[in-house]
């Protein structure tokens, strides 16, 4: 009964500050809610049943996360549907894409509704899957992509490995766009990078492990970007770490091909230094890069061509991580610190707050076709309200995630989601999930 | 000098704590030569080699120092680990560690190992007998005694290390050393098999073997695994190989007649290095065998506290005394 109430019931934000980049809104305003639809924006008096004081506070679309690893179905210890939507909702994001590298792989109809269906069981977090290119991810044959995209699939990657073969990308290319269908690439040449570690360099020399050079993921990329053009198709460069990839999307976009690109808050935020000391919790694929690189990936955020923000949230167990460097496995957790991490690119005159905020919901939103992302009246509730100045500190044992592996344990964050609002309900709010 | 809490790379340990390892493994060289060869330092102490990796020379070479000193040694190879049967490093680790033994030496094919291990290790002291291809620093001190006995002082001398860098914890270790101690490093290989960016360690990078030779006061050659460095490409042959980079007679000529020759073992004859010039009048391998064993006493000794006991001794002695001076008062 009570969550019938709530859905019908109203809710009203009061006196934040309202970022709606889609519809190029930056004002002090309240925002009404109604029937899990945004009713007004504006100076509203009517009484609500719920109200939300957001005085000093931003009001924003809720956030888009096009790059998780949810673990479901193969890694419920890791993580699963639930946890990642609470970690989610805990960061503000309403809207997720989880890569296909589970267990069955998602490269079947029935698996891609089958955790669309638990997301909405959950109710925290909408789930939209990105299914497999190749049918196992395994590179060899297409996976039924209308199929899929009847069944939810909002794109298609083989993510965790790339598409190595050329003749299969081509063809996955032509095929998807004949229906407008996107693939998102894992750029990483695996000749080049077999048995690396991290990014191949200074550090990789002194620790004396294998390094995975930047040139394997531009070389992928130029190929893609060649392919791209061959086929007229559409080609999104997953979790950009290179700087000289940047370049190339800037040309391929200069030239008018269908080509984007997103970058994960830990390559703009990082660099190889943290794993200096062998730190697992800082080993990821693709690999922290060099300040140069960074820096890159920087200037490709401030002029546009890197146009979305992932985090590539890749929880492990502990089990997996506490094993050394060599061994650990590839990832970090990424959602519970992307928003304080990304304020950074405020903070440093990177980006406006509306750029950074477009980058987290209507730019990805449009790239994939979903209805989300924006505060236009009558889109679906999905609101992040956060405080871009609160400091706090990272506490690994604090995350939502199942998973802890993070590299800012410790570490002071600025900035923090207070309210998260997912269909109209209020989903979390200061610390705490409430659903 | 900051006493050694463990030895798991040159990174950690510093110029002092270096040539106070030397200097205590210098009188252990003479200890290994008497007929008997026994010392009661390690009396009551134990030292568990474990070890991930084959090793014959560096296992016994630990195995022997300990024994030596009167230590109880226990040696764990990788075939008979429990971590074939699937218990992770750490809890090997833990598992050893709960024996309480007061030295853990450890190699291990993965870099870090060691480092790892000893974050979490509180009561044992961690030696790292060589991790992956990051550092190997008991064959280090090994060398660096050698060649002390061999020149007399190390500072400004020229090492020259040839051959398959990118997978050499001894080139390492040694570039660490090199700025510490104060000599010079030239390192000499293909491409292939040099590391990116290793000239930021502040040594001479040579492709060309013969460019290197004059000015060297040691020529270091290290093993090439030929099978598995052929078979990936990092060069076509052993014949082209050892034309370019194999030590032979003439190439020893051509350096100073001062000039020494290291291997840290084992030899690859005719890969890298030439019978003759390993069996010749300036090679110093079999010392650095010998000298292995000295330096690897020096660090047991330095880590179990054989001089820090005698003291803590004498300081209950002394306790001891004024306690009764002041009973004596009292009376």
């Amino acid at each position: 009964m009570l969550f019938v109430v709530n859905t019908m019931s109203d809710l009203l934000i009061r006196g934040g500050r309202v970022i709606d980049p889609a519809n190029g809104v930056d004002k002090a305003a309240d925002v009404w809610i109604e029937n899990g639809r945004i009713a007004a924006i504006g100076k509203h008096k009517a009484k609500a049943d719920t109200v939300i004081d957001a005085k000093g506070q931003i009001v924003a679309p809720g956030f888009i996360d096009m790059h998780v690893h949810l673990r479901e179905p193969g890694q419920e210890w890791k993580e699963d549907i639930e946890s990642g939507s609470r970690a989610a909702a805990a960061s503000g994001v309403t809207s997720m894409c989880c890569m296909p590298n589970t267990e069955p792989r998602l490269d079947h109809a029935g698996v891609v509704r089958q955790i669309i269906e638990r997301a909405e069981n959950v109710g925290l977090c909408r789930l939209h899957p990105i299914a497999a290119v190749s049918k196992n991810l395994e590179g060899k044959q297409l996976t039924e992509m209308r199929e899929l995209s009847r069944a939810g699939a909002v794109a298609f990657s083989d993510d965790g490995r790339p598409i190595w073969n050329a003749g299969i990308m081509r063809r996955a290319l032509e095929y998807a766009s004949s229906f407008g269908f996107l693939i998102v690439q894992h750029a990483e040449e695996l000749e080049l990078t077999k048995g690396g570690v991290i990014n191949e360099g200074w550090i990789s020399t002194q620790l004396g492990v294998d390094g995975m050079p930047v040139e394997g993921e531009d070389s992928m990329v130029a190929r893609d970007i060649m392919l791209t053009r061959l086929t007229d198709g559409r080609y999104h460069v997953a979790h950009i770490s290179s700087g000289r990839s940047v370049e190339l999307v800037r040309q391929a976009k200069a030239e008018g091909l269908n080509v984007s690109a997103e970058a994960a808050p830990h390559h703009f935020a990082l660099t190889e230094e943290e794993v200096l000391n062998f730190n697992a919790d800082a080993k990821m694929n693709p690999p922290l890069r060099t300040e140069e690189n960074r820096l890159a990936i920087l200037e490709g955020l401030r002029d546009g061509t890197i146009e979305i923000i992932a985090t590539d949230h890749a929880p492990h167990h502990e089990d997996d991580k506490r094993c050394g460097l060599e061994c650990a496995a590839f990832g970090i957790v990424g959602l519970e610190t992307m928003l304080p991490v990304s304020l950074e690119l405020v903070r440093n005159n990177i980006c406006s707050m509306s750029d950074l905020i477009a980058k987290m919901t209507c730019n990805p939103a449009r790239l994939l076709g979903l209805e989300a992302g924006t505060l236009s009246v009558g889109a679906p509730a999905d609101v992040s309200i956060f405080d871009p100045d609160a400091t706090w500190t990272l506490d690994r044992k604090k995350l939502f995630s199942k998973s802890k592996n993070t590299p800012w344990h410790g570490r002071e964050m600025t900035g923090r989601v207070t309210h998260t609002i997912m269909d109209g309900r209020l989903v979390y709010a200061n610390g705490n999930i409430v659903a | 000098m900051r006493p050694l809490q463990h030895v798991l790379g040159i990174a950690e340990i510093s110029r002092e704590q270096i040539e106070y390892l030397l200097q205590l493994g210098q009188p252990f060289v003479d200890l290994s030569r008497r007929p008997v060869k026994k010392a009661p330092t390690l009396r009551g102490k134990t030292v568990i080699n474990l070890f991930f990796e084959n090793s014959t020379r560096t296992r016994t070479s630990f195995e022997l120092a300990g024994k030596r000193l009167s230590a109880d040694v226990i040696n764990i190879s990788a075939s008979t680990s429990a971590t074939k049967k699937g218990e992770s490093l750490l809890d090997t680790g833990h598992t050893l560690a709960a024996m309480q033994p007061d030295v853990l030496v450890i190699r291990d094919s993965r870099a870090g190992a060691c480092h790892f291990l000893a974050d979490f290790l509180e009561n044992t002291a961690v030696v790292n007998a060589g991790d992956g291809a990051h550092e190997h620093p008991t064959q280090i001190l090994t060398d660096l005694l050698t060649l002390k006995q061999a020149w007399g002082d190390i500072e400004g001398r020229t090492i020259t290390i040839v051959g398959d860098i990118a997978h050499s914890r001894v080139a390492r270790s040694h570039l660490l050393a090199a700025a510490k101690m104060g000599y010079k490093v030239r390192l000499v290989a293909p491409k292939t098999l040099l590391p990116v960016r290793i000239e930021r360690f502040g040594c001479k990078v040579f492709n060309d073997f013969d460019a290197a030779i004059p000015g060297s006061d040691a020529l270091y050659m290290l093993r090439v695994q030929s099978e598995r460095l052929q078979s990936a490409c990092f060069f076509p042959s052993i014949r082209e190989y050892h034309e370019a980079y194999g030590l032979n007679m003439q190439r020893l000529d051509a350096a100073g007649n001062h000039t020494v020759v290291l291997h840290p073992g084992p030899m690859n004859r005719g890969v890298e290095i030439a019978s003759d010039v390993a069996d010749g009048a300036r090679s110093r391998i079999l010392d650095q065998v010998e000298n292995g064993v000295a330096v690897r006493m020096a660090v047991l000794t330095a880590l179990c506290g054989g001089q820090a006991e005698p003291k803590k001794r004498a300081r209950k002695k002394e306790q001891a005394m004024a306690a009764q001076k002041a009973q004596r008062k009292l009376l």
